[in-house]
């Protein structure tokens, strides 16, 4: 990674354009509903699906600062980070599938065959 | 070079080749490794003796460089001069007529060839003791001479007894030798050597001023540990109980060799002993002590070795008082003569044992004169000799004795020539009981073959003339001459109390043999005082052994080691568990209690980050 930071900014002629720190809000507001889906729900797909939130939360705060600091360092991020997802959706949805398929349900806390 | 090491590596030689496969050799083949490599070794020491001749210097042979670091420089090197010339013609001498008289001995009893080998590797720490040119070589055959002790006297390991004298030995000798590797330290610390020629020309230059409390600190130490291995008052408690072992071994190790160890070294340390007056007078008191406390033990003996055993302790005393009032000759003088004659008292009452089948008490003898003639004669020669008349080796050496103490000290003279009768009393006692009177006993009593008999008549004929060996003028070089008027009054009153103590034995135990009862019964509580042995053996249980046995139960083993050691060790356990069981309960296997404690932790790392400004 290219350690360019911190650069020389040039005064931006930005006057109207929306603040960073509003951005970064929205994507912990995001960040927090992922965490809370997954603490609290219990179906696996609505888990999952929270895992995306979160995912996507930190996208945004890496496009974000990507934009601020004018460095396309933020934006490889989170084309790796949805590259990854996509692969984590195949092989979660994978697994998702074998567990119903075993224990004909989906209830996260039925599995746990893993405990003492 | 005379190739001094062959001396002690012949009977090496002769203790491995029968350690390793005396069992599947037979008795003719062990006899002639046994006999063989100690007899070589003895012609070994004559042929150098001989060639060395008069030996008015110390003749060293440096083998190697044994110990170098810092300040030690240790070598392994032998030395003879003409203390050692005596002391190794008695110890090969002597060890030769014994290991023959063995084979006679021990011909009916099991474990032959480890007999011979323990024999045979006693011979090879005691020439070590003896050639040794420093202390810490003199140290190694100090040490090997007691483990062999210890294997003989427990040589018969099925009888607890025999078990128990063999730990009891070796454990008190323990005491000892702790003081003498203390001297040793301290000798090398404050001299910087522990090679005899050396140490003796360090102190030719030094005036008894000079440092006297380090040397009589040295010499102190050494003498414990001579007390240990002499069987001096309060050490001697070891020896009666080592004749448990087999005669031969009572009469070689515990008699005539092993047990003068400690009368040796301190003459070797005479130039360091007549630096510490002090020390001296220790010794001597040491030695009159253990001389008359030994001797009224010996009264009232009746197993025929206890009665030997407490005189060689008494005898052992004597040559103690020697060194320690200067006469060092007389002393060496003394471990040469007695050496003859104890060593031919205890070949005797084997000969007396085996004849009887195993019997020991004295009790259950008598009459034996006409049935074992030979014994009975030998045994005789060795009283006489022991019991000092004139003109038997006994007299010569416990005259020069005597002289030198009434030079020194009169009222020491006098309570050794009480000592002296007392001597010829308990030996005569055990001859007239054994040899005259009816026979008390039940076993068929037969005299012992020709290869025990020879011995004792060849050790007879040097305990009636080896007065004339003059021992303390061809030492005199070493430890000068001693300034000693042969008043003809002293040499009177000490053999005089000798004729005595035979003529009392003679009355009491065989013109009226009811009267030592009645004296007995007269005289109770003494006599009771003197059967039990002062009662020292249990005063040593009572303030010794049992305290240290009981403090070890309850507070070393169940204090210490069960609760501190073992509670450490458990504690460290019983915290990793439960520290392991709190940590558990996070994996739980439910997902999601994972995913909270990843909250948990990150919400813990971003605090931290944030409070401790790790991140700005």
């Amino acid at each position: 990674m290219p350690s360019e930071f911190p650069i020389p900014l040039p005064a931006l002629p930005l006057p109207d354009a929306v603040p960073l720190s509003w951005y970064l809000i929205l994507s912990a507001i995001l960040f927090s509903l992922g965490v809370a889906g997954f603490l609290f729900r219990r179906n696996i797909i609505t888990v999952f699906m929270s895992i995306e939130l979160m995912l996507n939360a930190v996208n945004l705060s890496f496009v974000a600062f990507a934009y601020q600091l004018k460095s396309v360092d933020g934006h490889i991020f989170s084309f790796f980070v949805m590259v990854i997802a996509a692969a984590e959706a195949a092989v979660g949805l994978a697994i998702i599938l074998t567990v119903f398929r075993n224990k004909q349900t989906l209830e996260i806390d039925e599995v746990s065959s893993l405990r003492l | 070079m005379h190739q001094l090491w062959l001396i002690p590596a012949l009977p090496l030689a002769g203790f491995l080749v029968n350690g390793i496969f005396g069992r599947k050799l037979g008795k003719p083949a062990i006899n002639a490794v046994a006999i063989g490599s100690v007899l070589l070794s003895f012609l070994w020491v004559v042929k150098t003796l001989f060639a060395l001749g008069p030996l008015e210097t110390t003749y060293t042979e440096s083998y190697f460089t044994w110990i170098q670091s810092g300040i030690v420089n240790v070598g392994f090197d032998f030395a003879v001069d003409r203390l050692t010339a005596v002391m190794l013609l008695v110890v090969t001498g002597i060890g030769l007529l014994i290991h023959i008289y063995a084979i006679g001995y021990m011909s009916h009893e099991g474990g032959y060839y480890r007999f011979f080998a323990y024999l045979n590797l006693f011979m090879f720490f005691m020439l070590i003791l003896v050639l040794a040119a420093n202390f810490l070589l003199l140290f190694v055959g100090w040490e090997g001479v007691g483990l062999c002790s210890y294997l003989l006297i427990g040589f018969y390991f099925l009888k607890k007894s025999a078990g128990d004298a063999g730990k009891k030995a070796f454990v008190v000798n323990r005491i000892g030798d702790f003081g003498f590797s203390l001297a040793i330290f301290l000798t090398l610390v404050t001299f910087g050597t522990l090679d005899f020629v050396e140490l003796t020309g360090k102190m030719a230059g030094m005036s008894p001023e000079t440092s006297a409390g380090v040397i009589t600190g040295i010499c102190l130490l050494l003498l414990v540990g001579a007390t240990g291995k002499s069987a001096q008052v309060p050490l001697y408690v070891w020896l009666p109980d080592a004749m448990e072992g087999p005669t031969p071994v009572s009469a070689l190790i515990h008699a005539a060799t092993m047990v003068t160890a400690g009368v040796y070294m301190v003459a070797r340390a005479a130039p360091m002993f007549n630096l510490a007056p002090v020390a001296l007078d220790v010794v001597a008191f040491i030695g009159l002590l253990t001389a008359v406390l030994a001797a009224t033990i010996g009264l009232a003996q009746n197993d025929i070795k206890k009665v030997f055993a407490y005189s060689t302790v008494s005898q052992l005393g004597y040559m103690f008082l020697a060194l320690g009032v200067g006469a060092y000759s007389a002393g060496i003088f003394h471990v040469m003569t007695h050496a003859f004659f104890k060593a031919l008292l205890f070949l005797g009452a084997g000969s007396v044992i085996h004849a009887l089948e195993g019997e020991q008490d004295l009790r259950n003898m008598g009459g034996l004169r006409g049935k074992i003639p030979v014994t009975f004669m030998v045994l005789v020669c060795a009283a006489v000799a022991i019991a000092g008349v004139p003109p038997f080796s006994g007299f010569k050496s416990k005259d020069e004795i005597l002289l030198a103490v009434h030079a020194h000290s009169p009222w020491m003279f006098w309570v050794g020539v009480v000592t002296a009768g007392m001597t010829a009393f308990y030996v005569f006692r055990a001859i007239f009981l054994c040899f005259f009177g009816n026979y008390r006993g039940k076993a068929h009593p037969h005299e012992s073959p020709l290869v025990m008999t020879l011995p004792l008549g060849v050790l007879a004929l040097l305990s009636l003339g080896g007065g004339y060996i003059d021992v303390p003028h061809y030492l005199a070089p070493l430890f000068g001459q001693p300034n000693v008027v042969h008043d003809m009054t002293l040499v009177a009153i000490s053999v005089g109390a000798g004729l005595a103590g035979i003529f009392l034995a003679w009355l009491f135990y065989v013109a009226k043999p009811q009267l030592p009862e009645a004296l007995a019964k007269a005289l109770s509580g003494p006599y009771k005082l003197i059967y039990n042995k002062y009662y020292v053996d249990e005063a040593y249980d009572a303030l010794i052994v049992h305290p240290l046995r009981d403090g070890s139960r309850s507070v070393l083993w169940r204090g210490v080691d069960v609760g501190l050691i073992d509670g450490m060790v458990n504690g460290a356990g019983t915290l990793a568990r439960s520290i392991g069981a709190g940590l558990r309960t996070m994996q739980s296997g439910y997902i999601r209690r994972y995913a909270a404690w990843v909250v948990v932790g990150s919400i813990a790392v971003v605090a931290a980050a944030t409070f401790l400004g790790g991140v700005r």
